[in-house]
Order: structure tokens, then C-alpha cells, then sequence
């Protein structure tokens, strides 16, 4: 059984018909990266299976850990293992990073049936996923992503994903605006939690994070459908030749 | 016309009432005060949304209601009653009920020597050559028809006295209890506070209530801060939901003072919050921090009045508030900057959040600048919570009603983290947390639509 199986899902924003019928398999121990071009519908498959309400799924099948996704809501769904890297991560004033990570982590312990850790086991554990992806542990105490670089901000969302520990990650762009050595850091804190149980879902325009983060699968969606699928080969293809004959051949495979 | 004058017939047949029993009415100054603002009172009437002042807040609901002076009530209360209302581990604790000092009911310990904490009748009846010196002194009954009507009926409330040089570590903490009657009943506490030259103190007002029932609380501080005085003055309000208190805080401030005052209005019905400093002194500070909560059909009110009488003086004010169902906030800041006020800096900032359609918020800033060397900045948002926001939450496995409530938190937090730490902010924040869990579980029917969108906002520089 996959640890994640798309069946033909519509997905609408506004109305509007973003995505068109996805299929995709993904298991345990596999990284898969979607790339496409802007406006394909990346982040729109990211945002949907972190069940945002206002992405509407109107019609296709989610299997989840043999569970249904689309029943759950967002919450669940994240205690349930799923985890997305938001592409542009929210500032939330007045909750400190820390204070906000301990409530996610026992929110999710707690959903799991396991014991909340207090603030003093919290720490250590904390210190060492900071240090991984050589973060200032004032930045800790500070609100959430306010004021915070562009490249704090995605570094955080990879801290908390270390922290959260998923089954599933989906990382939303995470690459983009990242000046290379903060794109390395967080590459390497990406790949140092490949692990035969989870699986990653990397969703990105440029090859260029594949660098560091080597994917199984690559996955080429364009308007809202995945044209090709192989292997990491196809990426470098991608960078070489552009999204522009793949979107031509979309459009001409498409009636109108 | 005649519904009016009906309402002026239950205040005077109170007024001659009171009159025949009230403290040291013998004292000519004491009976001038009261019979002066009483006949200021009638001459006004209540005020109506004609007026600029009240323009978003109707009182017709206290002008209506035949309220008569609570007399007794006090004789019930134990001190078991209370324990739940009291912060812990402070020790000098107050209790009033129905605006009388209820000393058996107090505790009074760890005061510095020379520091007088007591009730204003007992204080009038003993040595009324202090409180005359300062009494109705700094109070303009001519504003305001309820600080008039405090005035007539002024007889007990707090009466506090920090001699020179004093610093007072511990809070003082003054505690309004209303107790339901039969009939509506009401009271008009009075407080005087007095801080001489150099001193420090904190003090808290806290207006809670017993029983239901139709009570009207019209309560008016005077704190008087010498030079060179650092004071914090806390308001707390969380009465029940059919009250009404009406309070006005007037500060006389010094040279070189820095005073803060604390509101937290979390219940009432109907809610007036007037804060009045008067810079009267060179370099004074004063900080007014505000956070109010309303929902179901509370109305809250805050009318601050900073006056800039003296030069290189800084006032700060900070509101936030939050409304839920069908609530009405009103945040009217207003500036005056006199004309020797020069180098005055005044910052004013209203936010407030809106859960509900149904809410209604007004926000009014006033400036009146008559120096030529000052910087005022004003400005005000409203919005709602951001749904980008409590998607993240949610994303991180926080289920919906924790984010909405730590959103939430996050925004009263604005205003608590302007309060100093100790029992005192421990214990705003214990309410506040219980008040915020109650919005954050409210249904969403009774919330009304949701909207993402972000809102308004406005900010100006002048």
C-alpha cells in the first residue's frame, strides 16, 4: 500500500479549475519532486493536501496511510503525519517561535495518545534541531517568523518540520529566494531526515535544489496536470530544454 | 421632557435622602461640593448622542432605570465569598461593597510605615483637613454629568495616602464588589489617592459582582502624583452582564512623573472607561494602556483625555480590543496640547479585532494643538483574524478553536506585555485567558459570516 495514492483530483480556487486530474503514488522512503512552470498548480496541490478549506476539492480520491484525506481537516491531517513547508511562511506577532512549536508538538502527541512534553525536555531537543540547520536561538523567542529574513523564515519551516517529525512532507518552494549557501543549509536539513518511513514531496520551478536534494521521481505538471514522470534525468532535461515544449505538448494534448 | 424630569425626581428624592445621613455634611466645603455638583447635575441631565461626547453611546439605559443608593448588602458578605475574586499573595487588599470600605472584610498588612490605606468616610469624619486639601480638587464636574453625580453622592470609597519618599513594593489593591438588590440599585464610589513627592506605588481597582440584578457602579478616581512619582494604576472591570459602571480616572501629574494606567474591561453591560491625565508638570510621562473584550451584546466605551499642560511632556496610549456577536466598542482619543506644551510628544494607537459581522467598533482621534513645537501621531486599525494565520496554525496539528484562542491571546498579549511582571499581570492575564477561551469557543453561528479579508486601517501623522 502507498503511503500516499491521488486518484483523478479536481481541485478549485474562486471557482477557477486549477487542477485537473492528478495521479500520483507515492510510498514510504521515496522523494518525488513536482516541478512545473508558475501558475501550474504546484503549490496548489501542496496547499490542498495540507487541507486548506479554501482550496475546493471537486471531485477525486486521497488515500492517506489507507485513510481518507479529504475528511480531514487541517489539524488532523497534521497530526495524522502530513507536514507542508509554506512557500511564503505567515508572521503570527505575539506567539513565540518556541511557545508555538511545543503547542504543535503536543497537539500532535497528544492526538497520538502520547505523553505532552514539558518546556524543560523540550529544550535540548529543540538546541539540537537549531543547530542542524544553524539557526540563532534568540530568533526562539522572538514571534513567529516576524522579522525574520527570507531565509530564516524558510530555515524555520524546515526547524519545524525536524521538530514535527511527518510521515509526509510537502515542501512548497521551498527553494525560491534563497541565496545558495542558505539553499545548502536547508537542503541539508532536508536530507538529513530521508528515512526508509517517510516520504517527501518536493514542489519546486528550478532543478537547482535537486542539487542537494536528489529525488527518486520527478513529476512535470503543467495546467494542472502531470504530463511526464522519471527520474531525477528528467529534471536536468527540464533545466536544459524549459518548461516550454512540455507546455506546448500539454496544450496540444488537451481538447478544448 | 417629562420622562426626563421623572429621572431627576428619583436622583432628588436620593440626593435629599442622602443628604440627611451622609458624612460630615455639617463641614461647609464638603456640603458646598456635594449641593454644587448635584445642581450641575440637574442643570445637565444625563448626557445624550447629541452629544460629541457620547455620540456612540447611548446611556438612556441608565437614565431609565430607577436606581436608588445601595445601603446595605454588606452585612451578607464573608470573607469565604470573596477568596475567588482576590489575587493571591498580595497583601494589602481593600474591599468595598457598594462603594463602602467593608474594613472587616480587609486585609491590610505589609504597608510601609506612614502609609495610609482606608475608607474616605472614616477619613472625612476624622481628619477632614487632608482630604479637603485635595478632594474635587483636580475633578471637572462641569464635563461630565456622571462625574457631577459621583460628586453630589461623594462619601466612602478609598482614601490613600503615600507620605514622601515612600516606596510602596506591594500593589494595593482596591476590590468593588456590587452586590444585587431587589430593586436597581446603585453606588458611587470615590476614591482619592494621593502620592507625594518621590514615591512608588502601584494600585489596582478591580469591579466584580455577586448577583445579578440591575446595579449601577459610578465610580471616579482622583490620583494625585507628585513630582518625581512613578505610579501604576490598574481598572479592572468584570462585572456581570447586566451592569452598568460608568468610571472616571483623573490624573494630576507633576514635574517629572511617570504614571501608567492599566484598563481591562472584560464585563458590564454597558461600559464607560474615562481616562483623564493632566500633565500639569515639566517632563512628565504617562503611558495608558488599554485592552477591552466584548461579546454578546456588551457595550464598552473608552474615552481617553490626554492634556499637555506643561512642556517636554511623552504620552503614549495603546487600546486594543476585541469583539465578538453583536458588541459595540468606542476608542475616543482625544489630545489636547495647550499653548505653553511646547516639545509635547503624543502617540496614540487604537487596533481592534472584529470576530463577527454583527460587531461594531467606532474609533475617534481627537488633537487639539494649540503649541507650535509637538509631535502627535495618531492611528487605528480594524480587522479580523487573519485566516492565513489560523491556517498556519492549524497546519502545525493546533486544532481550530486553540489557534483562533492563541491568535487571539497573541493580540491581548500587545497590551499584557506592557503591564509589569508580578501577581498582579498574573492575575489580568488568568482573566483574560478565561474571557478569550470563552470568544474562541463561541459557535460560529453566532459569529456571523467569516471573512479573509484584512480589513481597514489608517494611520496619519500630524
Amino acid at each position: 500500500m502507498s503511503l500516499l495514492e491521488i486518484k483523478n483530483l479536481h481541485v478549485s480556487v474562486d471557482k477557477h479549475e486549477i487542477l485537473k486530474g492528478i495521479n500520483l503514488r507515492v510510498n514510504a522512503g521515496e522523494v518525488h519532486s513536482i516541478m512545473g512552470p508558475n501558475g501550474s498548480g504546484k503549490s496548489t496541490l501542496a496547499q490542498a493536501l495540507a487541507r486548506r478549506e479554501t482550496y475546493n476539492v471537486t471531485s477525486g480520491e486521497v488515500s492517506y496511510n489507507g485513510k481518507d484525506l479529504l475528511a480531514m481537516k487541517p489539524e488532523e491531517a497534521a497530526c495524522e503525519g502530513i507536514f507542508m513547508a509554506f512557500q511564503y511562511p505567515v508572521e503570527i506577532p505575539g506567539i513565540s517561535n518556541a511557545y508555538f512549536l511545543r503547542s504543535a508538538l503536543n497537539a500532535i502527541r497528544r492526538y497520538r495518545g502520547l505523553d505532552e512534553i514539558d518546556a524543560m525536555d523540550f529544550l535540548p531537543m529543540f538546541r539540537e534541531k537549531l543547530k542542524l540547520l544553524d539557526m540563532d536561538e534568540k530568533l526562539m523567542n522572538r514571534s513567529v517568523n516576524e522579522g525574520f529574513s527570507g531565509g530564516e523564515k524558510k530555515r524555520n519551516e524546515i526547524l519545524q518540520m525536524a521538530v514535527l517529525e511527518p510521515k509526509l512532507a510537502i515542501l512548497d518552494e521551498t527553494d525560491s529566494g534563497l541565496d545558495i549557501d542558505a539553499l545548502k543549509i536547508v537542503a541539508q536539513g532536508v536530507d538529513a531526515m530521508r528515512n526508509p518511513e517517510r516520504a517527501i514531496i518536493v514542489v519546486t520551478h528550478y532543478q537547482r535544489l535537486l542539487n542537494y536534494i536528489v529525488p527518486d521521481f520527478v513529476h512535470v505538471l503543467v495546467h494542472g496536470r502531470i504530463v511526464r514522470s522519471g527520474g531525477p534525468e528528467l529534471a536536468l532535461e527540464l533545466e536544459e530544454k524549459g518548461y516550454g515544449t512540455m507546455e506546448a505538448e500539454a496544450r496540444h494534448a488537451t481538447p478544448a | 421632557m417629562i420622562t426626563a424630569t421623572r429621572h431627576l425626581e428619583n436622583y432628588l428624592e436620593s440626593f435629599s435622602e442622602f443628604e440627611k445621613l451622609a458624612v460630615c455634611h455639617a463641614l461647609p466645603w464638603l456640603r458646598k461640593l456635594r449641593q454644587d455638583a448635584f445642581a450641575r447635575f440637574c442643570e445637565v441631565g444625563f448626557p445624550t448622542t447629541h452629544d460629541e461626547d457620547w455620540r456612540f453611546t447611548n446611556v438612556s439605559a441608565i437614565a431609565q432605570t430607577p436606581f436608588r443608593l445601595a445601603r446595605n448588602g454588606r452585612a451578607q458578605l464573608s470573607r469565604q465569598q470573596l477568596e475567588p475574586y482576590r489575587i493571591a499573595g498580595v497583601a494589602s487588599q481593600l474591599v468595598f461593597v457598594n462603594g463602602r470600605f467593608a474594613r472587616e472584610l480587609s486585609l491590610l498588612n505589609n504597608l510601609p510605615a506612614g502609609v495610609e490605606a482606608s475608607g474616605l468616610a472614616g477619613e472625612i469624619a476624622s481628619g477632614p483637613e487632608a482630604i479637603e486639601l485635595h478632594l474635587g480638587r483636580y475633578l471637572d464636574t462641569r464635563r461630565d454629568a456622571f462625574c457631577a453625580l459621583n460628586t453630589a453622592f461623594v462619601e466612602d470609597g478609598a482614601y490613600v495616602h503615600i507620605p514622601r519618599g515612600t516606596l510602596v513594593e506591594e500593589p494595593i489593591y482596591l476590590l468593588f464588589v456590587s452586590t444585587g438588590d431587589d430593586a436597581p440599585s446603585m453606588s458611587h464610589p470615590r476614591n482619592l489617592i494621593v502620592a507625594e513627592e518621590d514615591s512608588q506605588a502601584t494600585f489596582v481597582e478591580d469591579y466584580v459582582s455577586l448577583d445579578g440584578g440591575a446595579v449601577f457602579c459610578n465610580t471616579v478616581t482622583e490620583l494625585v502624583a507628585g513630582d518625581h512619582t512613578v505610579l501604576s494604576h490598574y481598572m479592572i472591570e468584570r462585572e456581570h452582564k447586566e451592569a452598568f459602571n460608568i468610571s472616571t480616572l483623573r490624573i494630576q501629574q507633576g514635574r517629572s512623573t511617570n504614571v501608567v494606567s492599566h484598563s481591562v474591561l472584560l464585563g458590564g453591560a454597558l461600559v464607560r472607561n474615562n481616562v483623564h491625565p493632566v500633565l500639569a508638570g515639566e517632563g512628565g510621562e504617562c503611558l495608558i494602556n488599554g485592552l477591552f473584550i466584548g461579546h454578546g451584546g456588551q457595550h464598552l466605551d473608552n474615552y481617553m483625555l490626554v492634556e499637555h499642560a506643561s512642556p517636554r511632556c511623552g504620552s503614549r496610549q495603546f487600546y486594543n480590543g476585541i469583539l465578538d456577536g453583536h458588541a459595540h466598542g468606542v476608542f475616543h482619543g482625544r489630545i489636547i496640547v495647550h499653548k505653553d506644551a511646547q516639545k509635547t510628544d503624543a502617540k496614540q494607537t487604537n487596533r481592534n479585532l472584529l470576530l463577527s459581522d454583527d460587531t461594531q467598533m467606532d474609533t475617534k482621534p481627537q488633537l487639539e494643538i494649540y503649541a507650535d513645537d509637538v509631535k502627535c501621531t495618531h492611528g487605528a486599525t480594524i480587522g479580523q483574524i487573519e485566516g492565513d494565520a489560523l491556517f498556519y496554525l492549524r497546519s502545525r496539528g493546533i486544532d481550530e478553536v486553540s489557534a483562533r484562542k492563541l491568535l487571539l491571546f497573541a493580540f491581548a498579549s500587545e497590551c499584557l506585555d506592557r503591564m509589569k511582571q508580578g501577581p498582579v499581570r498574573g492575575h489580568v492575564e488568568g482573566l483574560i485567558n478565561q474571557c478569550l477561551f470563552q470568544v474562541a469557543n463561541a459557535p460560529d453561528a453566532a459569529r456571523g459570516t467569516y471573512r479573509e479579508d484584512a480589513g481597514r486601517n489608517w494611520e496619519e501623522i500630524g
